[in-house]
C-alpha cells in the first residue's frame, strides 16, 4: 500500500515484502513473457525490464492513485506495479480482446485510464510533451497531482526531450520526469550518443532540480522518489530522477547484443535487485528465507492464472476492427 | 518428456541454423540454463531452456537451419526414465487464423454488353447512354478529338425497329407513367367552351361533296388546323416545361391522340401543324393512324410534340377533361358534336354544337390565356373557308 | 430572420474563439505568438487582455512539445486551441499528431479522447518561397483517427471552428493565408455552429462540376464567370471536410453533369485530387462523359517571383482551360 505523502520510508517487514514481492512478479512476468514469445503467443517487438525491476517499484511507491504515470514502450514492469491487472496485461500481450487496451495495443501501448496509467508509447521521446500536458492540465484546473514520466536516457537526444523540459520549467507544472539510465540506446552506448552524459546535467540546464539514484537498490530509488515527488506536490515545479540501471537481457529479443560485452553483463547481475534486496533483509532480520519461498509460489500462481486468463480469451471480432478511430456521437455540449 | 522447440526471437525471424551444443545428452538443465547457439540475420543469440529437467535427446546437428518451432531436442523431467521423445503435453494452438480485412470492393454497375470494336475512343456515359437507346456505337460519328461522348450519341437515336405488339406495350408502359407523372406535377386548370360548329361542318359537308372519297376531310382536320393557327397567339400553352423552366416551342408539333389496337391512346406528334394546309394535315392524321394500327411510330413522334388535341370522336361524350402529357403544358379536348338547343337573338335554335375544353399548366399559364386561345380558335372555326 | 452582418475572416476566427473561451473555461488557445503579439495573422488580438495569460498562452518556439503538450492537456480535461503558425511548421509536431493525437484512442481501446484543435494557415500566394509556401493538407488528410477542415468562407470559418471545438475528437483547420482579408456574411452574434462533415454547393450548374477547397474556391468561381460568359454553366463544390470527404455529395454533382474538374493547391503527384479523382472513378464511372481534369500545383517548391509563383499555382485561366477540356468545346 502507498503510504500517502510522506518522503520516509518505513522498511517494516511487512513493506519490505511488498518491495520484493513486486520486484519478483515483474521478474516472472518478464521471464514468461520471454518463453511464451518464443512460442509465438506473443507477436511483435517484446522490451523486457530484466534487471531494472527496481525503479518501477521504487517510483511508484511515491505516487498516488490520482497521480499520472507515463511511460514508454518497455512499460510491463511500471504497469504491474501501478495495479494494472496481470491477467489484463498478459491478454494485452496476446492481442486479445480482454487486454488492457482491448488488445489493440500490445506490449508497446499498455493503457489503464482508471489507474491513470498513459501508456506504452512507442515513439521514443514521444511521450514526453504529453505528459507536460496531463501537468498543465492540471494546474490549469487546480488539482495538486503529480504527472511522472519515464523515459530512458536515449530520449535526452531528441528534441522533444528539450522542449518538455523546457515547458514543464517555464511553466512551472508538476511534472516528475524519471530518466532509467540503463546506458544503451538500443545498440548505441550513452558515450557515443551524448556529448554530456551525465542526464543530470541536461535537467539542470533548464532550471529543473535534479538527483541521481543507484537504480539498482529499491530503497535508494523509493526513497528519492518521494522526496522529489513531495517536492513537486509543493509546487516547486518539475523535478528530475535518473536511476541509474541496467537491462540484464537484449533491448528487444531479437537482439544478438553484439554493442556489448558478456563480461560487463556479469558484472552487473551480480548487482541483480532482487536477490541482492532479498539478501540484505535477511541480515537484517526482516525476512526469512521461507518467506520468498512463499512469494515465489504466489508470483507463480498469479501468472500462470493470468497465461490462463489470456489463452482463454477471446479475440476482438474482425467486424470491430473500425471501431475506436473516432468518438461514437454523443452529445457533445460545450460547458456554459 | 518435453520437446524443446526453436524459439521465435523476433517478428522478422523464420528460422535460425544451430550452430553450438551448450549442453550434451545427460547433463542436468535449469530453468534459464543457454542450451544452445543459433546464428540468425541478425548474429549469433544464445537460447534458453524454460524448464528444470536433463537433456534426454538431440534433434539437430549442428550447421542445420531448422525453422521456428521445430523441435530441436526432449528434455525428461528428473524421474523420467530414459525413452523416446513423446509429443509436448502443452498444445501450442495457434490463434485463429484471422484473415486480413480489405474494404468490401464497391458494387460496381455491370459494364454494358460490347456489340462491337470500336475503334473511337468512347466515354463510360455514352456507352451506357447507347445501350439504353439501342444506337450502335460503330455507326456514331466521333467528335472533337475523336471521342464519342453522350453528345454524339443523342445525335445518333435511332427509328423505333418494327416490332408490334412488343413495342406498344412499352410505350402504354410509358404513357401510363406520363399520366400518373402528369396528374402529380403539373397543376391543371380547365377552360371549357361550347362553339357553334353548325358554319363549320356546312361548309365541311359542302367542301367534302365536291371531293372525291380519299381526298375527303374529316371534322377534326378543321379543328387541328384551326388550334394550330391559334396557339401560334398563345405560346404558352405550347411548349415544354422541364427543370423549372418553360420553353415555348417555336412549331407546333401537335400531338394527336389516336386509339391503339388493343386500347388506349396514344398521340403522336404532327411536327410543325402551323404550316400545314388542310390536305396536309390530313395526309399526316391518315398516315399517322394507319401506323399506329401497324405498330410503327417514330421516336421523335412521340418525344417532340408541343401541345396535344385530342378528340373523343362521335358518338362518344359531350366533353373531356384530359390530362397534359408532360412536358407539353396544355392540351386541348373536343368532345361529340351533337344538336343542342342554342340561344341565337332571343331565340332558343338547334344547333350542331361540340364543347372544347383546354387543360392548362398553371405554372406557365392561366385561364385567361386559355380563354384567349378559345376565343380566338372559335373565331378560325367561324370562317372555314379561311382555314 | 437572423441579422447578417459583414466581416472579415480573421475577425470570423477572432469571434468564434472569443466565443468558446467565455462559455467554457477548459478552453485556452496556445501557440506561438498568440498573446503578446495578438496573433501571426492577427486572429487572436486582444484576446489576451480580455482572457489573460494562463487561456492566451504564448509558447516557445517548440512545435513538437507545445502540441504534445495540448495533446495531454486535453488528455487531462481541457480543450486547447493550438495554433500551429504556419502547416510549414508543423512538420516539426507531425509526430505528435500522427503518432499521439491520431491514435490515442485506438491504441488505447477506446479509453481516451483527445478533444484539440489545431488551426494553421496554409497555402501560397504571397511570395514566401518555398519553405513558407506549403499546401499538405493531404498529407493529414490521410490519417485516420483526425478530422481535417479548410473553411473557404467567412461564414464556415466561424462556423467550423466553434463546431470543432465541441468535437471530442482531433480536429485540424486549414486556414488559407490569403483568406484572412476576405470579407463574407455571418449571422448574428451567437448563432454559431456548423457541420464540418458536408460539401457546400457554392454555384448551382449542368455542364461540369469543378470540386474544389480552400483558397482555391475563389478562383473557381472566377473561373465559372468567364466561362458562363461562353454559355458553359459549372457547378463548384466547396467540399469543406477534407476528411471525412464527402463522397455524396460530389457524386450527385458528377451523376448529374457527367464532367469533373478538380482543383487542388497541393502538388499533384499524391495530392487529394488524386484521391477524389479515385473515389469519382470508383463511384460514377459510367456517368463521366470525360476523364477527371486535375488543376493542381506544378511539381516545383514554390518559387518566389511572383510570375512564377503564378505559374506553379492553380489560376482561374487553367481552371477554364481544365473545363474547356472536359467540356470538348
Amino acid at each position: 500500500m502507498t503510504k500517502p505523502h510522506t518522503s520516509k520510508v518505513h522498511l517494516s517487514s511487512r513493506h519490505a515484502i511488498e518491495l520484493l514481492g513486486q520486484m519478483i512478479l515483474i521478474r516472472r512476468f518478464e521471464e514468461t513473457c520471454a518463453e511464451l514469445y518464443g512460442a509465438e503467443k506473443i507477436r511483435g517487438f517484446l522490451h523486457l525490464y530484466i534487471g531494472e525491476e527496481a525503479n518501477a517499484v521504487g517510483v511508484m511507491q511515491a505516487l498516488t492513485p490520482d497521480d499520472a504515470v507515463v511511460a514508454t514502450y518497455r512499460e510491463h514492469g511500471h504497469a504491474l506495479a501501478r495495479g494494472l491487472p496481470v491477467r489484463e496485461v498478459m491478454a494485452e500481450m496476446y492481442g486479445k480482446a480482454s487486454g488492457s487496451s482491448r488488445g489493440r495495443g500490445g506490449s508497446m501501448h499498455i493503457f489503464d485510464v482508471n489507474r491513470r496509467f498513459y501508456g506504452g508509447n512507442a515513439i521514443v521521446g514521444g511521450a514526453l510533451p504529453l505528459a507536460v500536458g496531463l501537468a498543465l492540465a492540471d494546474k490549469m484546473q487546480g488539482r495538486n497531482r503529480v504527472t511522472c514520466c519515464i523515459f530512458g536516457e536515449g530520449a535526452a537526444a531528441e528534441g522533444e526531450f528539450h522542449e518538455s523540459l523546457n515547458l514543464a520549467a517555464l511553466w512551472k507544472l508538476p511534472v516528475l520526469f524519471v530518466c532509467e539510465n540503463n546506458r544503451y540506446a538500443m545498440g548505441t552506448a550513452i558515450e557515443r550518443s551524448e556529448s554530456v552524459i551525465d542526464m543530470c546535467v541536461h535537467a539542470q540546464s533548464y532550471g529543473i532540480p535534479a538527483e541521481a539514484v543507484d537504480g539498482m537498490d529499491v530503497v535508494a530509488v523509493e526513497v528519492a522518489a518521494r522526496r522529489m515527488a513531495e517536492e513537486v506536490r509543493a509546487g516547486g515545479g518539475p523535478r528530475f530522477l535518473e536511476d541509474k540501471t541496467y537491462r540484464f537481457r537484449a533491448h528487444s529479443m531479437f537482439d544478438p547484443e553484439l554493442y556489448r560485452s558478456k563480461a560487463e553483463v556479469e558484472e552487473w547481475k551480480k548487482r541483480d535487485p532482487i536477490p541482492r534486496f532479498a539478501r540484505w533483509l535477511q541480515d537484517a532480520g526482516l525476512l526469512h528465507e521461507a518467506d520468498v519461498a512463499v512469494v515465489e509460489k504466489d508470483v507463480a500462481r498469479v501468472i500462470e492464472e493470468a497465461v490462463a486468463f489470456a489463452e482463454a480469451a477471446p479475440w476482438e471480432p474482425v467486424e470491430d476492427l473500425l471501431r475506436d478511430v473516432y468518438t461514437p456521437r454523443t452529445d457533445t455540449a460545450v460547458r456554459r | 518428456m518435453i520437446e524443446f522447440r526453436m524459439p521465435s526471437l523476433g517478428a522478422d525471424m523464420e528460422a535460425a541454423t544451430l550452430v553450438e551444443w551448450v549442453k550434451k545428452p545427460g547433463d542436468r538443465l535449469k530453468r534459464g540454463d543457454v542450451i544452445a547457439v543459433v546464428e540468425t540475420q541478425k548474429g549469433a543469440i544464445e537460447i534458453e531452456v524454460f524448464n528444470d529437467g536433463v537433456l534426454d535427446e538431440i534433434l539437430t546437428n549442428i550447421g542445420e537451419k531448422v525453422p521456428v518451432g521445430r523441435a530441436i531436442a526432449t528434455i525428461r523431467g528428473m524421474d523420467e526414465a530414459l525413452g523416446p521423445a513423446l509429443r509436448a503435453a502443452v498444445p501450442v494452438a495457434a490463434p485463429e487464423k484471422i484473415a486480413p480485412v480489405t474494404a468490401p470492393p464497391e458494387e460496381a454497375a455491370r459494364p454494358p454488353p460490347e456489340t462491337r470494336v470500336v475503334q473511337a475512343q468512347i466515354t463510360p456515359a455514352a456507352r451506357r447512354r447507347a445501350q439504353e437507346l439501342g444506337v450502335d456505337l460503330a455507326a456514331v460519328k466521333p467528335g472533337l478529338g475523336g471521342v464519342v461522348g453522350l453528345d454524339q450519341v443523342e445525335a445518333a437515336r435511332p427509328v423505333i425497329k418494327e416490332r408490334p405488339g412488343i413495342l406498344f406495350d412499352e410505350m402504354r408502359n410509358a404513357i401510363a407513367a406520363a399520366m400518373a407523372r402528369s396528374h402529380r406535377e403539373i397543376p391543371h386548370y380547365y377552360v371549357t367552351s361550347t362553339i357553334d360548329v353548325s358554319r363549320l361542318m356546312d361548309w365541311l359537308e359542302a367542301e367534302n361533296s365536291r371531293r372525291s372519297v380519299p381526298a375527303r376531310l374529316i371534322y377534326a382536320v378543321p379543328l387541328m388546323r384551326a388550334a394550330a393557327l391559334a396557339l401560334k397567339e398563345t405560346p404558352e400553352l405550347n411548349g415544354h416545361y422541364e427543370e423549372g423552366r418553360f420553353e415555348p416551342a417555336g412549331r407546333v408539333n401537335m400531338g394527336v391522340a389516336v386509339a391503339m389496337r388493343g386500347g388506349g391512346l396514344i398521340a403522336p406528334a404532327i411536327l410543325e401543324a402551323e404550316i400545314l394546309d388542310m390536305d396536309e394535315l390530313m395526309e399526316r392524321l391518315r398516315d399517322l393512324v394507319a401506323r399506329v394500327r401497324g405498330g410503327r411510330l417514330r421516336s421523335s413522334e412521340l418525344s417532340q410534340g408541343t401541345v396535344t388535341f385530342s378528340n373523343l370522336g362521335e358518338e362518344t361524350a359531350d366533353s373531356v377533361l384530359p390530362l397534359i402529357y408532360p412536358p407539353q403544358v396544355a392540351i386541348i379536348g373536343c368532345g361529340q358534336i351533337a344538336e343542342r338547343p342554342w340561344a341565337d337573338h332571343g331565340a332558343v335554335v338547334v344547333r350542331r354544337t361540340l364543347t372544347v375544353s383546354v387543360a392548362g399548366d398553371h405554372r406557365v399559364s392561366d385561364g385567361r390565356r386559355a380563354a384567349q386561345f378559345l376565343t380566338h380558335f372559335q373565331q378560325l372555326l367561324h370562317n372555314p373557308e379561311k382555314l | 430572420m437572423t441579422l447578417m452582418r459583414k466581416i472579415t475572416y480573421r475577425e470570423a476566427v477572432r469571434e468564434a474563439l472569443k466565443e468558446a473561451l467565455e462559455c467554457d473555461e477548459r478552453v485556452f488557445l496556445m501557440g506561438e505568438d498568440v498573446g503578446r503579439y495578438g496573433g501571426a495573422y492577427a486572429c487572436s488580438k486582444g484576446l489576451l487582455q480580455e482572457f489573460g495569460e494562463q487561456r492566451i498562452r504564448d509558447t516557445p518556439l517548440s512545435e513538437s512539445g507545445f502540441v504534445g503538450a495540448g495533446i495531454g492537456a486535453a488528455l487531462g480535461g481541457m480543450r486547447p486551441v493550438i495554433e500551429i503558425m504556419t502547416v510549414n511548421f508543423s512538420l516539426l509536431a507531425l509526430d505528435q499528431i500522427v503518432n499521439n493525437a491520431a491514435t490515442l484512442r485506438h491504441m488505447s481501446g477506446g479509453q481516451l479522447s483527445v478533444p484539440i484543435v489545431i488551426r494553421m494557415a496554409t497555402g501560397a500566394g504571397r511570395q514566401l518561397a518555398a519553405q513558407h509556401s506549403h499546401s499538405l493538407e493531404c498529407w493529414f488528410a490521410h490519417i485516420p483517427g483526425i478530422k481535417v477542415l479548410a473553411p473557404a468562407t467567412v461564414a464556415d470559418a466561424r462556423g467550423m471552428l466553434w463546431t470543432a471545438i465541441l468535437d471530442p475528437d482531433p480536429v485540424v483547420i486549414f486556414e488559407h493565408a490569403t483568406l484572412y482579408n476576405e470579407e463574407g456574411e455571418v449571422g448574428a452574434e451567437g448563432d454559431l455552429g456548423v457541420d464540418i462533415e458536408c460539401a457546400a454547393v457554392r454555384r448551382a450548374g449542368r455542364d461540369a462540376t469543378i470540386i474544389t477547397y480552400g483558397g482555391s474556391l475563389k478562383k473557381s468561381l472566377a473561373a465559372t464567370e468567364q466561362l458562363a460568359s461562353d454559355g458553359i454553366d459549372c457547378e463548384v463544390i466547396d467540399l469543406r471536410a477534407l476528411r471525412p470527404l464527402d463522397d455524396k455529395a460530389i457524386m450527385a454533382s458528377v451523376v448529374k453533369t457527367h464532367r469533373a474538374v478538380i482543383v487542388d493547391e497541393g502538388w499533384r503527384s499524391g495530392s487529394l485530387s488524386a484521391e477524389i479523382s479515385a473515389r469519382i472513378m470508383e463511384q460514377a464511372l459510367y456517368d463521366l462523359d470525360a476523364p477527371v481534369a486535375r488543376v493542381c500545383s506544378a511539381e516545383v517548391p514554390i518559387p518566389y517571383p511572383r510570375h512564377l509563383e503564378i505559374a506553379a499555382t492553380p489560376q482561374p485561366e487553367a481552371i477554364v482551360g481544365a473545363v474547356r477540356g472536359v467540356m470538348r468545346k
